[in-house]
């Protein structure tokens, strides 16, 4: 019971702070100099009903605070207005959220997969041979800029013709089955997830390793040694289930920085995720679609937050609200 | 910090990367001093110019001095292509700390003398040219400049901002704390890479470029303070309760003399570790915004802005050259990296010996 009541308490604690975001991605873009609908209003395909009543839905002619909180209605009630190309703003978004939320979902699964065994096998062979040589290429990962990696690994495509450059879909996506769709789509991630996991993987190995390294030289793991386990039982019973509790906070982390490194890759490769989505709106000022792939972008992250650590709740039972 | 440079100096690695940052901020600082061209330079009949080759053994296999050939473009009506060949008619040699264009050092001593020149005739291009026909290799000096610096810029506005919030919040506790705090996350909570382009965007248009600089160093500020300060908070709030503040309480000291001369210095050796540990991050954040066009913005050069001429794939494929920034932006990074965690081992007392 303890458990849900902790979740229900998380979730509550998470309502302040959207509030201060919604604060933020409204007033940011309202701050600044550009009109909101200055792009409504030059594209001709757009009649004048629409534009009227975007400034009535805005609440254009209202004070600043109404504005907000009409945005914030409206918002809840799933209305994001309209795109300067006239398509509304929460289709657009629902389709990118997904290819965004498939895109982080590999990166996190192979990352988790390939960099805790890594870093298990890094810290119980402390300062062996490959300890080292994981220290280097952790280090070297981690200092490669994403974009660059990723027009290393386009021009890598080009060469090989191996994979697809860029998109997620081929041309003729629509007359494939649907066993062949998925391949496709699988064939168009394996760049961008690989890109993206070589990134995440190698900070996550490190402190996976570090984690263990500390648990390793604590008092119980020295007295599940001098009771006789064998080294194999200390380590996967007692040590891991301690070191990979720091891992799951982590991952909500991940998260964000996934969000965060995924829109410069999804750029470079032309994958249409919500980074891109975000970028291609600031290019073009359209306001009603920045802030609302703003908002949706904190939404994830504190959901993604939310679920790290309930994880945590669930592995640690230490933890309270 | 004499200790901490003693136990540098003792792992090779680390101590390796602290010698390729100090050569790097050599370069940089004296930019003027080994570019090829003054940061105006441009030359649009010779955009994308291979680099010059560099020979010093001669066509009849005798040693010389440094000498290099003039490339001449030429349009191939056949290919429909603009094509450089070169000109193995006239050897350029390579002069050594002798004249080239005029300068100030360090904006002060007016000098003409440079590492590198040749004749003025000949366009002598290390790393080829850009599509505006700038000088590459110049321009990683005029980009290193900017890149390597707008992280410790940055660094230094929020810092301050972080160490002072998280510390106001974790000493006074209560509803202030709780206020605070959930500001920081909100601003957290928020992709910072989102937040950055959209504030990069929102910048005026016509700004001089100092300005741009200016305004782009705080907004790559504004979003690194928040993570900070929750941590400086962790600690204050470990501080806080130990005797000897007790006893400052007792004496009378103010709140905000007590935060700042006592509480704060604590935390010191963690902000040594943060300093060092999040420059890459500004780095990366710096190029990332760059390489988009949010960035620094031309005519001024940064690692960033240069390979957004990366974004064009037949640049890639042709022209590699064009690719170097992105190596530089590599070896910074890395070499932070690696000093980072060498002064985190030597500064944090928890770590395994």
């Amino acid at each position: 019971m303890s458990t849900w009541v902790y979740i229900l308490k998380r979730i509550a604690s998470s309502i302040p702070i959207l509030f201060i975001v919604s604060l933020i991605s409204f007033f940011l873009i309202r701050l600044s100099p550009v009109d909101p609908l200055a792009q409504l209003k030059l594209n001709p395909a757009i009649s004048q009903e629409t534009i009227q009543s975007e400034t009535k839905r805005l609440g254009l002619d209202k004070p600043v605070i109404v504005q907000y909180a009409l945005w914030m209605k409206n918002f809840i009630k799933g209305d994001m207005g309209y795109c300067t190309d006239n398509t509304k703003v929460s289709t657009k978004i629902k389709s990118r959220i997904l290819n965004t939320l498939l895109l982080s979902f590999c990166v996190i699964f192979f990352s988790w997969i390939i960099a805790i065994p890594l870093g298990v096998l890094a810290a119980v062979y402390y300062n062996s041979w490959f300890d080292k040589f994981l220290t280097v290429i952790s280090s070297v990962g981690m200092a490669i800029p994403s974009f660059f990696f990723a027009i290393l690994m386009l021009l890598f495509a080009q060469k090989t013709g191996w994979f697809p450059i860029g998109g997620l879909t081929s041309v003729d996506f629509s007359e494939m089955n649907f066993i062949s769709k998925i391949f496709d789509i699988a064939h168009h991630l394996i760049l961008p997830v690989f890109v993206l996991t070589t990134i995440s993987l190698c900070s996550l190995a490190r402190q996976m390793r570090a984690n263990l390294l500390d648990v390793l030289n604590s008092e119980y793991v020295k007295y599940a040694y001098a009771k006789g386990l064998s080294k194999k039982k200390v380590i996967i019973k007692h040590a891991l289930r301690n070191a990979i509790n720091p891992i799951i906070t982590l991952l909500g982390f991940e998260f964000a920085g996934l969000l965060s490194g995924a829109a410069l890759t999804e750029f470079v490769f032309q994958y249409p995720g919500l980074g891109k989505l975000i970028l291609e709106a600031v290019m073009q000022s359209d306001i009603n679609l920045v802030m609302a792939s703003l908002m949706i972008g904190a939404i994830m992250l504190i959901v993604g937050n939310l679920i790290s650590d309930i994880l945590l709740k669930l592995t640690d039972p230490r933890v309270r609200v | 910090m004499k200790k901490v440079f003693a136990k540098l100096k003792k792992d090779k690695v680390p101590f390796f990367a602290f010698c390729v940052l100090f050569a790097l901020y050599f370069l940089i600082l004296f930019a003027d001093f080994f570019a090829l061209y003054p940061s105006s330079y441009s030359n649009r009949k010779m955009a994308y110019q291979p680099p010059n080759n560099i020979y010093i053994i001669t066509p009849e296999n005798k040693l010389s001095k440094p000498y290099t050939y003039n490339y001449i473009k030429s349009f191939n009506k056949d290919s429909f292509s603009i094509e450089y060949k070169q000109d193995r008619s006239k050897k350029y040699y390579i002069k050594f700390l002798s004249k080239g264009f005029e300068y100030k050092l360090f904006g002060l001593f007016k000098t003409n003398i440079h590492f590198l020149s040749v004749d003025k005739e000949c366009n002598f291009h290390l790393l080829g040219t850009d599509i505006n026909g700038c000088d590459v290799f110049s321009r990683l000096f005029y980009g290193g400049q900017i890149s390597l610096t707008i992280g410790f810029l940055a660094l230094l506005i929020s810092f301050p901002i972080g160490a002072i919030y998280g510390g106001i919040s974790g000493y006074l506790g209560g509803k202030t704390d709780k206020v605070l705090m959930r500001i920081a996350e909100g601003i957290m909570s928020v992709p910072s890479f989102y937040l950055l382009i959209i504030l990069a965007s929102i910048l005026p248009s016509g700004m001089t470029s100092l300005q741009r600089f200016a305004l782009i160093t705080a907004i790559l500020a504004l979003i690194g303070w928040a993570g900070f300060s929750r941590v400086i908070r962790g600690m204050v709030l470990s501080i806080k309760n130990q005797d000897y503040v007790k006893a400052i309480e007792t004496i009378g000291a103010s709140k905000k003399r007590i935060i700042l001369k006592h509480i704060l210095p604590q935390t010191s050796s963690y902000v040594i570790i943060a300093i060092t540990l999040s420059v890459p991050s500004y780095i990366l954040a710096e190029s990332g915004l760059s390489f988009l066009g949010l960035g620094i913005q031309l005519p001024d050069a940064s690692w960033g802005n240069m390979l957004k001429e990366a974004q064009e794939f037949a640049n890639i494929l042709y022209r590699p050259w064009l690719l170097t920034p992105g190596f530089l932006i590599f070896i910074a990074v890395l070499s932070f990296n690696v000093l980072g965690d060498k002064i985190r081992d030597i500064l944090d007392p928890k770590t395994i010996k």
